[in-house]
C-alpha cells in the first residue's frame, strides 16, 4: 500500500477506511493456519498436561517446555531469517501470539522471551550483538528477560535508580541497582537492562548475561495468578558489562523501552484473544452439560446473555487486532524500503501505531477480564473450585490490566498520543473538532430509511466519533495545556475512541466477510448489539466529559448534540443475544 | 526402503456432524479437516524409521485420494515431515474405489511398505488396506502395533486374540496399523511448515473404477430418552416396566 493511503495512528477518528483495505482473520492463509495449529498442538501436548506441576512452581519444567517450543521453531516466528528465525509477517506473529495466549502461565513466559526478551536486540542491536545473541534466543538455547521496572520506578519508568558507571579504561560499564517483577528471572540467560549512565537524565539499555559475576536473582514472588511463570527481583552488584553490550546509543534506552512496550502492548492484545476463546469454550461446554431445574443451564436467557456478551466482546477486539496488525505490516514494508536498518524500520512501524497499541491493550485486557469473570459465574460453585480451568483463567487474566503499562497509563496514552500527533501535524484532528463543536447540528449524519445495512452502521459510528471530536475541542479549549492533568476527561475521550475503533473494525470485518462468504445474520447480530451498547457508553462518556469542562449554558447545547450523535436503531437485544448464544451453544465451541 | 503412508482427510474428531435435509450428504460447512488420527500415527512411525539410519528408510511419501480441497491436509503431512506426496484427483467414493486408486498408483511408483490406518475416523470401514493388497497381490498384515526394520528386514508385531504375534515378511506389503504404532503424532515444526510449500505433490487422474457401494442415507442416533428412577422399595414397578414398557423380560 502507498504511504499516503495508509492510515496514521489515531487518524481513524477523522478518516474513513473501506472494508477492502483491512485484513480480517477469515483471510488467514494455509501456512498461517498451520502455524497456529502447531501452537495449539504444542499447548495440548506439552503445556496443558504440565500445568498442575508448573503451578506448583516447577521452574525447571517451565524452562524445559520453553526450550521445546524453541526446538519446534516457535521462538523464531518474529525473528528475521538472517538471525536464525522465520521472519514472519506481523499478522502471523499476532496469530501465533493469539494462539499461545491460551497457554496460561506458559504464555506469559513464552511471550516475555519472544517479545521483550528477544526483540530489543533484533530491533536495536548492532550486527555484532544480533549475531551473538539473536540466533540463540530464536532457538531457545538462551532464554531472555526484560528488566525495566524498579521498586521506585513502575509507571514512571524513567525515574529508575539503576546506574551504569563507565570503567576508567572505557571497556566496561559497572552496573549497580535493583529490578523487580522480572518475568523469566529465575532462568533467563540474557537480560535487557535499563540503567542511567553516570548522571544522565534518561536511560540507556544494556544486554547483560545472568551468568556474569554480580548478577543476583531473588526468590520467586508469590503471585495471585500466572503462578507457573518465574517472577523475581534481580540485583546488580558491580556487574562488569562490556561496553560493546550497550544496546542502541547512550541515552536511547527510554526510547527503546517505550517502543518495546508498544510492541508488548499490541501483542498482549492478541494474546488475550486466545485466552478469551479458551474461556468462552470452557463456559459453553459447561453450560451444555450442567442441568438445573431439569434442563441445561445453556437454555436459560440469563446464561445466554453472558455467553453472547463474551462472544461479542471477543469478536470485536479480534476484528480490531488484525486490522491494525496489517496496518503495521504495510507500514513496515514502506519503512524497510526507506530505512537502511530493517530492525529499526520494523520497530518504527510498530511504534507508529502507538495509539492503537495502547487502545487494544486496554480493550483486550478488559475484554478478557469480563470473559473470565462470567466464565466463573457460568460455572457457579464449580467456577470457584481450583479443579476447573476457569478458576485459573480468572486469576491469570488479572495481570493483563497491570503489566505492559497499567491500563491507567495506557488510557491516558490513547487520547493524549492522538492529540500530540495531530499537534505535530501528522493529521488534522483539531480543525474538524472545532467545526463539530461550533456547529454540531450540521455535522450530524441523519439516518435514512434507504441507508443500507452497513452504510447505516457506519453513519452511526461516524456520529459517535464526532462526539469524541466535540469533547476533544471542548476539553482543549477549556484546559489548554492543563488537559494532561484532567485524567478523567482524557479517559472519557479514550473510552469513546475504544468504542468507535472496535465498532468500526467489527463492521468493516463483517462487511468484508459477507463479500467472501455471503450473509450470515448472526454476525450482523454481533454488530447490532455492539453498536447499540457502544452508543450508550459513548453518550455517557461524552456527557461526563462535557459536564466536566463546559459551562452550564454551553453544556445544554453540547449534551443535546451528543444525544443526536449517539442515536441508534431500536433493537431487540434480547433476541439478538440469544441468536449469538445459540450458535455458540450449537457449536459447543468458539467458532466465530 | 521406501514407505508410502496412505492418509484420509477427515472431520476433526470433535466436529458435530450435521446432515443435509434429505439425509444423503454431510453438511461440510464449518468443518475443520484433519489427517485421520490412525494415518497420522502411521506417518509418525514412518518418519521415526527414516530418522534412524539403521532402518535404511530413504523416502516417506504420503498418498491421498481426494480433490484439491484436501491439499491443506496433504501440506500438513508434508510439514510434519513426509518427503513428498501423491494425490489422486477424485472424490473418495468408497473403500474399494480408494483402494483401486492407490493400487493404480503403486503400479506406477514402487514402494516397499504401504501403511494404512486401521480405520478412518469418519466411516470406520477398516477396509482400504486389505483391498489395496488384494489388488496388488501382495501380503497384508492387520492390527499392526509395532513396526521395526532390523538388518533390512521388516519386523512386525500385531495384536491377536489374547496376545501378540511377531512376524516378518518380504516387501512389498501393506501394514494396517493401529494405535501403539507411535506414541504421539508429531507436531509440525516451523521449519517443516516453511519447507512444506517447496515439496512436490504429484497429482494423478483417477482410473475408471465403479464404487461398490452407494450411500442411500445417513441417520443420527436417536436422542437418549430420559431416565426413569424407581424406588428400591418398589421392585414390582421395575418388573412391570421392564415387562410392559421396555419389553425386555
Amino acid at each position: 500500500m502507498e504511504k499516503d493511503k495508509l492510515i496514521r495512528s489515531g487518524e481513524f477518528l477523522i478518516k474513513e477506511t473501506s472494508a477492502s483495505d483491512i485484513f480480517i482473520p477469515e483471510e488467514f492463509n494455509e501456512e498461517q493456519k498451520m502455524i497456529a495449529q502447531t501452537c495449539r498442538d504444542f499447548l495440548a501436548a506439552e503445556v496443558y498436561p504440565a500445568i498442575p506441576q508448573l503451578e506448583k512452581g516447577d521452574r525447571e519444567l517451565m524452562k524445559s517446555i520453553l526450550k521445546k517450543s524453541g526446538e519446534l521453531g516457535l521462538m523464531g516466528i518474529s525473528v528475521p531469517e538472517e538471525y536464525g528465525g522465520f521472519g514472519q509477517s506481523f499478522v502471523t506473529q499476532m496469530f501465533a501470539a493469539e494462539t499461545t495466549g491460551a497457554g496460561y502461565s506458559f504464555s506469559v513466559a513464552f511471550m516475555a522471551h519472544c517479545g521483550i526478551g528477544t526483540m530489543p536486540i533484533v530491533y536495536y542491536g548492532n550486527e555484532d550483538q544480533r549475531q551473538r545473541y539473536v540466533p540463540k534466543l530464536a532457538t531457545g538455547e538462551f532464554l531472555g528477560a526484560y528488566c525495566l521496572t524498579e521498586p521506585g520506578a513502575g509507571s514512571d519508568a524513567n525515574s529508575g535508580k539503576t546506574n551504569a558507571r563507565p570503567s576508567e579504561d572505557g571497556k566496561y560499564y559497572i552496573l549497580n541497582g535493583q529490578k523487580m517483577w522480572i518475568t523469566n528471572a529465575g532462568f533467563a540467560d540474557t537480560l535487557i537492562v535499563f540503567a542511567k549512565v553516570e548522571n544522565d537524565r534518561v536511560l540507556s539499555a544494556f544486554i547483560v548475561e545472568s551468568s556474569w559475576p554480580g548478577v543476583v536473582i531473588g526468590a520467586d514472588e508469590h503471585k495471585m495468578g500466572i503462578k507457573g511463570s518465574s517472577t523475581a527481583q534481580i540485583f546488580f552488584n558491580d556487574v562488569k558489562v562490556p561496553a560493546e553490550n550497550m544496546l542502541g546509543k547512550r541515552g536511547e534506552g527510554f526510547r527503546i523501552a517505550l517502543s518495546i512496550l508498544h510492541m508488548g502492548r499490541i501483542k498482549l492484545g492478541a494474546n488475550v484473544l486466545g485466552a478469551a476463546k479458551k474461556s468462552i469454550t470452557d463456559s459453553v461446554k459447561y453450560a451444555n452439560e450442567r442441568k438445573q431445574f431439569g434442563v441445561l443451564i445453556s437454555s436459560f436467557g440469563a446464561i445466554k446473555y453472558k455467553l453472547a456478551e463474551q462472544v461479542i466482546r471477543c469478536y470485536a477486539a479480534e476484528s480490531a487486532v488484525y486490522r491494525v496488525s496489517k496496518d503495521i505490516d504495510d507500514m513496515m514494508e514502506i519503512l524497510k524500503a526507506e530505512m537502511p536498518d530493517k530492525g529499526r524500520a520494523a520497530i518504527e512501524a510498530i511504534s507508529h501505531y502507538a495509539v492503537e497499541a495502547a487502545l487494544l491493550k486496554v480493550a483486550g485486557s478488559e475484554m478478557l477480564d469480563y470473559v473470565v469473570d462470567e466464565a466463573v459465574q457460568i460455572h457457579g460453585g464449580m467456577g470457584y473450585s481450583a479443579e476447573m480451568d476457569v478458576e485459573r483463567s480468572y486469576r491469570d487474566s488479572r495481570i493483563n490490566r497491570i503489566f505492559e503499562g497499567t491500563n491507567e497509563i495506557n488510557r491516558l496514552l490513547v487520547s493524549d498520543t492522538a492529540m500530540k500527533r495531530a499537534m505535530k501535524g501528522e493529521f488534522d484532528l483539531f480543525g474538524p473538532a472545532e467545526k463539530i463543536y461550533n456547529n454540531p447540528d450540521e455535522s450530524v449524519e441523519k439516518l435514512q430509511d434507504n441507508d443500507g445495512y452497513f452504510n447505516r452502521k457506519k453513519k452511526m459510528i461516524r456520529n459517535m466519533k464526532k462526539a469524541a471530536l466535540l469533547c476533544i475541542h471542548g476539553a482543549t479549549k477549556k484546559f489548554e495545556k492543563g488537559l494532561v492533568n484532567e485524567q478523567e476527561v482524557l479517559n472519557n475521550i479514550t473510552d469513546i475512541m475504544i468504542d468507535t475503533y472496535l465498532a468500526e473494525s467489527l463492521a468493516l470485518r463483517v462487511e468484508k466477510r459477507e463479500g467472501m462468504k455471503g450473509t450470515d445474520p448472526v454476525y450482523r447480530d454481533i454488530i447490532d448489539v455492539f453498536v447499540y451498547d457502544a452508543a450508550f457508553r459513548v453518550r455517557k462518556n461524552a456527557s461526563d466529559a462535557i459536564c466536566s469542562f463546559a459551562s452550564p449554558d454551553e453544556a445544554g447545547r453540547l449534551l443535546e448534540a451528543v444525544e443526536k450523535f449517539t442515536r441508534t436503531d431500536c433493537l431487540n437485544v434480547k433476541d439478538a443475544r440469544r441468536r449469538i448464544a445459540d450458535k455458540l451453544i450449537a457449536d459447543n465451541d468458539y467458532k466465530f | 526402503m521406501k514407505i508410502l503412508v496412505c492418509i484420509s482427510n477427515v472431520p476433526d474428531t470433535t466436529t458435530k456432524i450435521k446432515l443435509s435435509a434429505d439425509g444423503k450428504t454431510i453438511d461440510t460447512a464449518g468443518i475443520q479437516w484433519v489427517i485421520n488420527p490412525w494415518d497420522e500415527l502411521s506417518l509418525t512411525r514412518a518418519l521415526e524409521l527414516k530418522d534412524d539410519p539403521a532402518a535404511g528408510v530413504t523416502l516417506v511419501t504420503v498418498a491421498h485420494v481426494g480433490t484439491s480441497s484436501s491439499e491443506p491436509t496433504i501440506r500438513k503431512a508434508l510439514a510434519i515431515g513426509a518427503d513428498d506426496a501423491i494425490r489422486v484427483n477424485a472424490e473418495p467414493a468408497d473403500a474399494y474405489f480408494v483402494a483401486a486408486q492407490i493400487a493404480a498408483v503403486l503400479e506406477k511408483e514402487k514402494y516397499d511398505i504401504i501403511l494404512c490406518g486401521i480405520e478412518s475416523s469418519d466411516y470406520n470401514g477398516s477396509l482400504t488396506g486389505g483391498i489395496i493388497a488384494e489388488f496388488l497381490g501382495i501380503p497384508s498384515v492387520s492390527s499392526v502395533s509395532s513396526l521395526r526394520i532390523e538388518n533390512g528386514k521388516p519386523v512386525i508385531v500385531r495384536e491377536i486374540d489374547g496376545g501378540k504375534e511377531t512376524l516378518t515378511l518380504p516387501v512389498p506389503f501393506v501394514a494396517v496399523v493401529q494405535k501403539g504404532i507411535a506414541k504421539e503424532p508429531r507436531i509440525a515444526s516451523m521449519r517443516g511448515i516453511m519447507t512444506a510449500r517447496t515439496k512436490q505433490i504429484r497429482v494423478y487422474e483417477p482410473v475408471a473404477v465403479n464404487p461398490l457401494t452407494e450411500i442411500v442415507m445417513y441417520e443420527k442416533p436417536a436422542p437418549r430418552a430420559a431416565c426413569k428412577f424407581i424406588s428400591p422399595d418398589n421392585p414390582a414397578e421395575l418388573i412391570h416396566l421392564l415387562q410392559n414398557e421396555a419389553k425386555v423380560i
